[in-house]
């Protein structure tokens, strides 16, 4: 019998970081948004639907959504150059793929819907804390949604399923070390963006699912809050 | 919902109109800044990092300190870098892709601003003479563009340097232990900041808006501190007389005094 996985911070397994969630933070976009769990922290920023330019990637049927992620190369501890990365390519069209399924884009054909966030602060679970900020600045900028998406990383450390990895977790080695899974929900539960990278059966993969759809309810609930204070404080 | 790139032309003409009697379209007084608000800590795995606000303008700035090989030319010298990136999240002027002029030129600048200050001194960030230098980089983001990046820019990158400390080096392991601080970054008490002062039609003015900086048609950027200059950049293609060179440096120098004393409020805080 392998010894349980004790976290560092003092949460539960199902827990998720203290999270904080703001509408409205950039007053130049049609949208924006801050999304932070712990210690990352992510703001998003929407503009359009505009024209598509250039014009050999407009779409005639619907619009289209455009997805930029990008990191602060102060963001993290060993200084990464500006600028985006192979990384930050693959993110950005994850992120895309995550999005578009909530978004209704059929009135909008030959436009572009761009979606740029960046990562201030980062302690694991960026590229979900990106999709929470997006998923908020594109209701913010009045986009029509069939729903919003909400976005958790689940870990297996060992053996031991756990919610919102912090990046000290996401670097623990023992036993079989950590299997990180990033896994985007909209709102009715539908699984939009699913990633993993480690060691996992498939018993464990259904726990893990399992704690997705807790901790994106939760995540939902926060979203719905922020976007409800600011339409309330207008 | 097409975005517009500049400020249309009855608005500029408006503009200049109204500098013509001495007045700008938010009240201002032509040689007044907009409230600037200085906010520390934006990023803790930075070694400083500052959000600075100028009415709705907003850049963060964060320090990071590596180590690498000196420089030929000065085995017994650390390095400084600055870069900005305009990020289309800030603007919708801004698009994506290789660094442009703009961004280039604002890195330059606040690179030559703290760089000729000598407010660094470059000395003390020697590890082994020759072979390891501490390397401290500057990199600027702009968070929302509603004019003059530059002077924001300038002024977070002194204020994050002024609270950087530096993590402690272990020699044996060649490896730097980020979140273990050893000391501040050794600074001289000289506070560079770079000002830029517009001209439009017969009027100079600091600190313009996103408008203001479009109707702009000569600038002047002076890195001043304490009525010394250490760096000067003249932008646009319009000529300047003399006198206004002159009046520029007036107006920068009194500019300077209070935001130092902002600056120097923040620090100690």
């Amino acid at each position: 019998m392998t010894k349980e996985y004790k976290r560092a911070d003092g949460r539960k397994n199902n827990e998720i970081r203290k999270v904080k969630a703001e509408v409205g933070v950039i007053p130049n976009a049609d949208g924006s948004a801050m999304f932070q769990t712990g210690d990352t922290i992510a703001i998003a920023a929407v503009y359009g639907p505009k024209k598509m330019h250039p014009q050999h990637s407009q779409d005639p049927e619907k619009g289209t959504l455009r997805c930029t992620y990008n990191m602060n190369s102060f963001s993290v501890s060993d200084r990464i150059k500006p600028g985006p990365s192979r990384r930050s390519t693959e993110i950005s069209k994850i992120m895309e793929w995550a999005l578009e399924p909530v978004l209704m884009l059929e009135g909008f054909p030959n436009n572009v819907v761009d979606v740029y966030v960046n990562i201030i602060q980062a302690d694991a679970g960026t590229r979900c804390a990106g999709i929470n900020a997006a998923a908020m600045a594109l209701a913010h900028a009045g986009i029509p949604m069939r729903d919003i998406v909400s976005s958790i990383s689940i870990g297996k450390l060992d053996k031991t399923i756990v919610v919102d990895l912090n990046k000290e977790e996401e670097d623990f080695e023992e036993g079989e070390g950590s299997t990180d899974i990033p896994i985007s929900m909209t709102g009715s539960g539908k699984i939009t963006h699913l990633q993993l990278d480690g060691k996992i059966n498939v018993q464990e993969l259904k726990q893990a699912v399992d704690a997705a759809r807790k901790a994106c309810k939760e995540i939902y609930e926060v979203q719905k809050k922020a976007l409800k204070d600011f339409v309330e404080e207008k | 919902m097409d975005e517009i790139k500049t400020t249309p032309r009855p608005t500029m003409k408006r503009i200049k109109e109204y500098l013509e009697q001495g007045k700008r379209f938010d009240g201002r007084k032509l040689d007044e800044y907009r409230n600037l608000v200085i906010e520390k800590d934006v990023s803790k795995k930075a070694e400083g990092s500052v959000r600075v606000k100028l009415g709705k303008t907003e850049v963060i700035v964060g320090v990071k300190a590596g180590v690498g090989e000196p420089y030929p030319d000065s085995p017994d010298k650390g390095n400084m870098m600055v870069t900005a990136e305009l990020l289309p999240l800030s603007s919708p002027r801004f698009e994506l892709g290789p660094p442009k002029f703009p961004s280039i030129e604002l890195a330059r600048v606040v690179d030559r601003g703290i760089r000729e200050s000598k407010v660094i001194d470059f000395e003390k960030l020697v590890i082994e003479k020759g072979e390891k230098v501490w390397t401290i980089f500057i990199d600027i983001y702009s968070i929302n563009d509603d004019g003059n990046l530059l002077d924001a820019a300038g002024i977070g990158a002194l204020a994050a340097l002024r609270i950087a400390k530096l993590p402690k080096y272990d020699k044996k392991e060649e490896k730097i232990l980020y979140g273990e601080f050893d000391k501040d970054i050794s600074l001289a008490k000289t506070n560079p900041i770079a000002i830029t002062i517009h001209k439009i039609g017969d009027s100079l003015i600091v600190d313009p808006s996103r408008e203001e900086e479009d109707t702009s048609e000569a600038r002047l950027t002076i890195g001043i501190s304490d009525g010394i200059i250490s760096s000067m950049q003249k932008g646009d293609s319009t000529p300047l007389e003399e006198e206004d060179i002159f009046e520029a440096i007036k107006i920068a120098d009194n500019v300077w005094k209070g935001l130092f004393k902002k600056l120097d409020s923040f620090v100690k805080k």
